[in-house]
């Protein structure tokens, strides 16, 4: 794992090895804040600061850590840091983090985060880990601003706030998609997303884990 | 040291625990007073916008100094006082100090805050002797917890401008709903009392709004809108906001 080269541990994780489209991990807070970009941009960022800061601590200290507790070393060091983000939020973006409400706390449920800190972080040097945490957490952050770039022009006409498709409340000719802007949509999204990437990287498809085989005929006994 | 010895192991947590604590309470300390002014300024905004006077990127602080005049009364009586300077007084920590409120139980306490202060701010629009708006902090249990925000009144104590709550823990999509704009807009025009009476009238009603004393139930959210109907009554009836309403009544033409 040494040979890791830094550009591919930052960039794999965006397509190749995304967290959210192939591993399928962190979909909870990717339905519930991507109804629009700005909410899907801080949630982003909040989540590479955490991935990226809790694999730097685990790393460092992952020679000390006892194995029978560390499932919880790494909780505890993950939720500090989802407190400390959530605190900054509270003081530098109060109307986001109102929006973003108990889903920022949720970060330290999210399964990147700790499935990182364990996979990577307590078996690769700090540096690395680092640039691990950031390029996984910047994969969760891609695939929120296009489930939120999707979301927000069709069930609100605008992207960043900024009106494209003008809506007929505000006397323009778009009739915004409702659907859009509740979580099921999401849903949608993101499978039509892991869709298309498995599409065009058929490497990512999985092999089937069994095969249904065909309904045998139904013996029929004859009776006598 | 064996890293999976008992003392490695109990050390280990000891050290993160501190570490950990140190981080977490730092960043709390440092970062309140930040906190608090959002919060302070999120509750300004909210009174600007209950009164229709908010405009997306204005200066909420010096349009606040400017549009608004709080003053405290004693809500018993309804008079204005001088005890407390309307900047300062809080009137959460006074509902919490029995010196600065009274118990309520039972049938008294229809909006389930369990204390009532017996002062409270009102925030006046206009010229404070003949305000062209009067705006009320109401608060009281809905489903899942106290939700808390304005009604503004015009000049005459009757005729409802808008109702909006700052802080609720609703459910998203059903309760929560006591944030939709469409919702909102309905309470524009609606009156409290029905004639010289002091007791409420509005109320939120199931199956279409028909009179001016009546607003369209949250659907899916009966408890939340009981709750919004239950704290509409309790503080504009005579134990909470009536007796100060009282004197609006005479000038019709406030607005």
């Amino acid at each position: 794992m040494a040979a890791d080269s830094v550009k591919n541990t930052v960039l794999s994780p965006v397509f190749k090895n995304n967290p959210i489209a192939l591993q399928v991990l962190g979909i909870c807070s990717a339905l519930a804040v991507t109804n629009s970009m700005k909410v899907s941009l801080v949630m982003g960022l909040a989540v590479i600061a955490v991935t990226a800061c809790s694999n730097l601590f685990v790393s460092l200290i992952r020679h000390h850590i006892p194995s029978s507790i560390r499932i919880i070393v790494q909780m505890t060091i993950i939720a500090s840091l989802v407190i400390v983000v959530d605190q900054v939020l509270k003081a530098y973006a109060y109307e986001i983090s109102k929006q973003l409400s108990v889903f920022v706390g949720l970060i330290i449920t999210n399964c990147i985060v700790m499935g990182r800190a364990e996979a990577y972080a307590m078996q690769n040097g700090p540096a690395m880990s680092f640039l691990d945490g950031v390029g996984n957490g910047l994969g969760y952050a891609v695939i929120l601003l296009i489930v939120g770039f999707v979301r927000e022009l069709f069930g609100s006409g605008s992207v960043f706030g900024f009106t494209v498709l003008p809506t007929v409340q505000d006397g323009g000719w778009y009739v915004p998609n409702g659907l859009m802007l509740l979580p099921p949509s999401a849903f949608f999204v993101i499978g039509l997303f892991i869709w298309i990437l498995r599409s065009v990287r058929s490497e990512q498809v999985e092999k089937a884990e069994y095969r249904i085989v065909a309904n045998s005929k139904a013996k029929i006994k004859e009776s006598v | 040291m064996a890293n999976n010895s008992i003392k490695k192991t109990l050390m280990v947590a000891l050290a993160l625990c501190i570490v950990c604590s140190v981080v977490v309470s730092t960043a709390a300390v440092v970062l309140q007073p930040m906190q608090e002014r959002n919060k302070e300024l999120d509750r300004k905004t909210n009174i600007l916008a209950v009164a229709e006077l908010y405009e997306p990127g204005m200066d909420v602080g010096e349009a606040f100094k400017r549009l608004i005049t709080p003053r405290v009364i004693k809500l018993e009586t309804g008079e204005y006082t001088d005890r407390f300077d309307p900047q300062q007084y809080n009137q959460f920590e006074a509902a919490k100090d029995p010196a600065m409120s009274r118990t309520l139980s039972g049938e008294d306490d229809g909006a389930g805050i369990g204390r009532e202060e017996l002062y409270s701010t009102v925030y006046l629009v206009g010229d404070p002797e003949d305000p062209r708006q009067i705006i009320l902090p109401i608060r009281g249990q809905g489903l899942w917890g106290l939700m808390r925000g304005f009604l503004a009144l015009k000049g005459d104590g009757n005729t409802i401008i808008g109702l909006s709550y700052y802080s609720h823990s609703e459910t998203p999509g059903l309760g929560a709903q006591v944030d939709n704009p469409d919702w909102k807009a309905q309470w524009d025009g609606k009156e409290v009392y029905a004639d010289a009476g002091m007791k409420p009238e509005i109320s939120l009603v199931k199956g279409g709004a028909e009179s001016k004393y009546e607003v369209d139930a949250l659907s899916g959210a009966t408890l939340t809108s009981r709750g919004v109907t239950n704290m509409l009554h309790f503080w504009l009836s005579e134990s909470g906001f009536g007796p100060y309403l009282a004197r609006f009544h005479g000038n019709s033409e406030g607005a």
